[in-house]
């Protein structure tokens, strides 16, 4: 067997490269076709029809007009009467026809009757979301009444985290085809190979007759796992069109609606500590909401990173509202506490009149791993140039301008998933592997091109990798940060099983065995001796007709014995900003990320997906919002005009610094695509606080709440 | 949207001969930034659709010895680009630069600029103009972060225009044409704060195109304009200020001070520019002219903040306009 173990440091050619992805021009030039451009001959264009209700029972449909429009293939109704709509967006029923245009007409020829019910759809005030809550969780540790009256200092606050929505670019949805017996399925999802058994049993048919194929994929950020709903109706208007591929993705609207978004959550919060800074005691009491089925909370995980200390009184409640579901979003529900937590920690500090930083560094001792957050604590504020600009919260200056610091901090798993590869080398010397995974738009299709070069000893250029299609092995979804670990792991085996074999075969032409081989540089040769080698080429023409193909594996639970990968990252995040006190607008001056990471395949593109995470964080910090009305029960900015996100002039100088010690490379890959977008949001808003001496009580941190927290106006309520 | 016939003319009397009686048969479309979108949600939908852009008589900057004249399918980008403006009209380049996205200044016109819909979100996702429900606005009970804080209803919405407040402040004046004739009106008047769900916002009648823009000789006039917005990416100011003022001796003759953003109209802070005659400009004057801009400020249940924007708003324009920023 092969000596799996990643090549030292010092002798990579190919991995831990700052190269470029391979479908970055493509992409850029608009030449790279993701699911959502396909327009393949005969196409059909399906358009969903929801309820422009936050609570509705449906008391009659009537398609029949839309049925008779020209163009108009298929008409299915996914609820009809009888049924409840539980939020503005909700699936009715939907339209297939031969142009948008039309379907889009069709479905509003589609007649519904609603009796309309009432609803909920604001969380903030739990005291009017009575009947709507329930108990989700509770947790106490060591004796936190008396460590609140022990302490020599205790802090009281109210922090809030609204829902956003994930806003992928490319929508959901797919394009299908459905003749009654085989499915061909472009669909924009996380989950190439795993999502195909759900649509089978949805539509019928085993799942051998599906296929399923994806290059490129816009974004899902944790909301394009499953088989939807609107992937089986829309097989289902195929196959009621003869056949003909539909193509279904939701319009931006219906993407802010009901495609998914992270949950809120609201806290008061109560922390205490010793003068000397020592954090002893935490209470909170949290409700969240992530639509009807209310929004989940790990109670247990307070205070986020900080978690071991001593005294806890930990209570969530669940509040039920009449909006779209929550999904997966980017590490879920950390943003969130790393902001509750975060905040809370920071104000305790200030109200001891401590520095944060030092604050955070005696407290260390009580996170899972101390060293490595003391490290990047202390690597970030060299870099932020901490101890020259910090100021105590509050006097940052008399002018209109006031500059502050903040700090957030992250942590994750990242251990690789499962996954399977096949690596085939041609008797030509060409070689290629294979598996079903996916790339995010984060560099997957790069970096096991990088693995598999480094393994086959050949440069990058001359290794074909195939991926985003379920007839090829089985490799896990792209969610959890688990998906660079994975592919590594059964890139790599299948690599050097295949080399092997070509070892046996060329190991007599040699004269040696074929463990005394190695694959350096495009040739074969004697361990340590260029001299006694054939070059790449040479070696496979022994192949003669044949071809070698071998597979790899990775299998998750292994992954501590073989030590290719592993799992735990932290990450601390500062952020630098000024205020305009008169106007309550914030700019990001700097925000830098610290970032453990262990092995690092491909710094760019790891660089890369950290600056997008930060872009990320800062949206969620002074933007990003889903404005929900209790008047009419609609989001009123399920659009990309007042669903603000951030631009280039938005977004500052971004600093990433990963973490590239030997002691860190040595354990292994870790999945880093979630951490990083974690801490940001605390940073940014601690930061704010720092600069103008008070607690803005929500994010995103918007002039309105500014000028609240700062007594400039009397009141705010948005 | 709804299907619709789409009209190219070349000349004016041939564009205005397109128009009908109604908004609902035809509705002019120049830069398309907004008519297209409101077509596709289904606010409007017009039976036909007029573009004036390939009627070249209502492109491009000129001046006269009345001043500059600016057609109504001048660009934005061209606007913000102009030496003749840039160089006398300060006050109108800023409020146009602030028209983020360059993509937005490329296509956008100068008339639609002036004639676009509000971006209520009420009215943006069907509930009317007025957001009408029972006889009663939504808006007051309801998610108003955005929303006037002058005019005291029924209209809440806020007058869209960034090119507007500055217009006003330069006294400029808009012709507005239709088969049977033209007339002129005054940008402060152009704009009306309806009292009825069928009302316009403008003085515009659907049979009518506006042609151009006359801002009268700037001689000598100090202006500015100043913004707060929440992002730098493309995004609606939260309030705006312009300011022309004409100076003596260090001391300021004639003043005009224009907020936007704050009102379903340019909202005219008359009795602030009047307090401000005799006075030098400085950051004290600037900041009590702010104040009285905004007495009277009827803000909502939680747009209380936009009324300390426009004020600081005015300061910053003042200043601005003097030298002094």
């Amino acid at each position: 067997m092969p000596d799996y173990s990643w090549p030292p440091m010092d002798k990579r050619r190919v991995m831990g490269k700052r190269i470029s992805r391979v479908d970055g021009i493509a992409k850029a030039s608009g030449k790279a076709k993701y699911n959502s451009d396909l327009n393949p001959n005969d196409l059909l264009y399906a358009v969903l029809l929801t309820s422009p209700h936050a609570h509705a029972k449906i008391t009659a449909i009537n398609t029949s007009e839309a049925e008779k429009m020209q163009g108009v293939t298929a008409v299915r109704v996914i609820n009809g009467a009888g049924k409840e709509v539980q939020w503005v967006g909700h699936e009715v029923a939907l339209v297939a026809a031969t142009s948008e245009t039309i379907a889009r007409d069709a479905a509003r020829l589609i007649k519904v009757e609603y009796q309309v019910m009432p609803h909920l759809v604001h969380e903030q005030d739990l005291s009017k979301a009575s009947g709507r809550t329930r108990p989700a969780g509770e947790v106490t540790t060591g004796d936190p009444e008396k460590a609140f009256q022990e302490a020599d200092a205790v802090s009281e606050g109210q922090y809030g985290i609204p829902v956003i929505t994930h806003c992928c670019l490319e929508p959901h949805g797919c394009v299908i085809s459905f003749d009654g017996r085989k499915a061909t399925f472009f669909p924009s999802t996380q989950n190439v190979s795993g999502m195909n058994a759900d649509l089978a049993k949805g539509i019928g048919i085993p799942v051998t007759d599906i296929h399923t194929h994806q290059d490129h994929m816009g974004g899902g950020f944790g909301s394009k796992f499953p088989t939807e709903l609107w992937h089986i109706e829309a097989a289902q208007l195929s196959k009621a069109s003869g056949g003909r591929p539909v193509k279904m993705f939701l319009d931006r609207r219906q993407e802010l609606l009901i495609a998914g978004n992270r949950p809120s959550v609201f806290s008061k919060i109560k922390v205490a500590g010793t003068k000397d800074g020592t954090l002893t005691a935490w209470q909170s009491q949290t409700w969240a909401t992530g639509g009807i089925g209310g929004g989940g909370l790990n109670a247990d995980q307070m205070p986020y990173v900080f978690r071991n200390v001593a005294n806890r009184k930990i209570n969530h409640t669940a509040v039920s509202l009449n909006t779209g579901g929550s999904r997966a979003w980017r590490a879920p529900n950390n943003p969130q506490l790393s902001y509750i937590t975060c905040c809370a920690l920071d104000d305790l500090a200030a109200k001891l009149k401590m520095d944060a930083l030092d604050f955070y560094l005696k407290n260390v001792n009580l996170t899972a791993r101390p060293e490595t957050y003391r490290y990047q604590l202390e690597r970030g504020a060299e870099i932020i140039n901490w101890r020259k600009l910090a100021h105590l919260r509050g006097e940052g200056g008399s002018g209109v301008m006031r500059r502050g610091l903040g700090i957030g901090v992250n942590m994750w798993g990242g251990l690789g998933h499962d996954s399977k590869c096949r690596a085939t080398i041609n008797s030509d010397g060409s070689v290629e592997v294979a598996l079903g995974t996916q790339d995010l738009g984060v560099g997957c299709r790069t970096a096991v091109q990088q693995v598999a070069a480094e393994s086959f000893g050949l440069p990058f250029e001359s290794v074909k990798v195939l991926i985003g299609d379920n007839q090829l092995p089985v490799s896990g979804a792209s969610g959890g940060s688990t998906t660079i670990g994975g592919v590594s792991v059964s890139t790599r085996k299948a690599t050097l099983n295949a080399v092997n074999k070509l070892f046996e075969k060329v190991a007599p032409a040699l004269g040696t065995e074929a463990d005394k081989l190695e694959a350096v540089d495009g040739r074969i040769q004697v361990k340590g001796n260029p001299a006694k080698a054939l070059t790449w080429k040479a070696a496979c023409s022994k192949l003669g007709p044949d071809k070698i193909e071998e597979m790899g594996e990775n299998v998750s639970r292994n992954a501590a014995r073989e030590g290719l990968i592993t799992q735990g990252a932290a990450g601390v995040q500062m952020a630098d900003v000024s205020v305009d006190i008169e106007t309550g607008v914030v700019k990001l001056n700097k925000l830098v990320a610290v970032q453990d990471c262990g092995l690092v395949v491909n710094p760019k593109m790891t660089e890369s997906q950290i600056y997008g995470a930060c872009i990320m964080s800062i949206c969620g910090a002074l933007m990003e919002e889903r404005v929900a009305d209790q008047m009419t029960g609609q989001v009123l900015n399920a659009d990309m005009e007042f669903y603000k996100l951030a631009g280039i002039g938005d977004i500052g100088d971004i600093v990433v610094d990963l973490d590239l010690r030997p002691e860190m490379d040595k354990r292994g890959i870790i999945g880093i695509g979630e951490p990083c977008a974690i801490g940001g949001v605390a940073a940014i808003a601690n930061a704010v606080a720092n600069a103008i001496g008070a607690r803005v009580d929500m994010v995103p941190v918007t002039p309105n709440r500014v000028l609240a927290a700062m007594g400039t106006i009397g009141k705010r309520s948005a | 949207m709804e299907a619709f016939e789409y009209a190219n003319p070349t000349t004016l009397p041939e564009a205005l001969k397109l128009l009908g009686g109604s908004w609902s048969d035809a509705q002019v479309l120049a830069g398309g930034t907004d008519l297209i979108s409101m077509m596709k949600d289904y606010v409007v939908s017009p039976k036909r659709v007029v573009n004036i852009k390939s009627v070249a008589a209502l492109h491009g900057v000129t001046q006269t010895p009345k001043g500059v004249r600016i057609g109504a399918t001048t660009t934005l980008d061209e606007l913000a680009s102009n030496p003749i403006l840039r160089a006398q009209y300060g006050s109108l380049v800023t409020a146009t630069l602030g028209i983020t996205s360059p993509q937005l200044r490329n296509m956008g016109t100068v008339g639609g600029d002036l004639c676009q819909r509000p971006r209520c979100w009420y009215f943006r996702n069907g509930f009317g103009l007025l957001a009408m429900k029972d006889g009663k606005s939504l808006v007051p009970g309801g998610e108003n972060r955005y929303h006037a804080i002058f005019g005291g209803g029924p209209a809440y919405f806020v007058s869209p225009s960034s090119l507007a407040p500055a217009l006003v402040a330069l006294g400029a004046q808009v012709t507005l044409q239709s088969a049977s004739g033209s007339r002129t009106v005054d940008v402060a008047n152009f704009f009306v704060a309806p009292k009825d769900e069928n009302t316009r916002e403008i003085d515009l009648k659907p049979e009518e195109i506006l042609t151009e823009i006359l801002i009268p000789p700037a001689a000598g006039s100090q202006n500015a304009t100043y913004e707060v917005r929440h992002r730098e990416a493309i995004d609606w100011p939260l309030a705006t200020a312009s300011v022309s003022l004409k100076m003596v001796g260090g001391k300021v003759a004639a003043a005009r001070i224009v907020m936007g953003h704050v009102a379903p109209t340019p909202w005219d802070a008359a009795k602030a520019a009047e307090w401000l005659k005799g006075q030098s400009i400085t950051e004290a004057t600037a900041e009590q002219a702010g104040a009285a801009a905004v007495e009277g400020a009827q803000p909502l249940s939680q747009n209380e903040y936009k009324v300390q924007l426009a004020k600081v708003s005015v300061k910053r324009a003042l200043l601005a306009a003097a030298g002094k920023a």
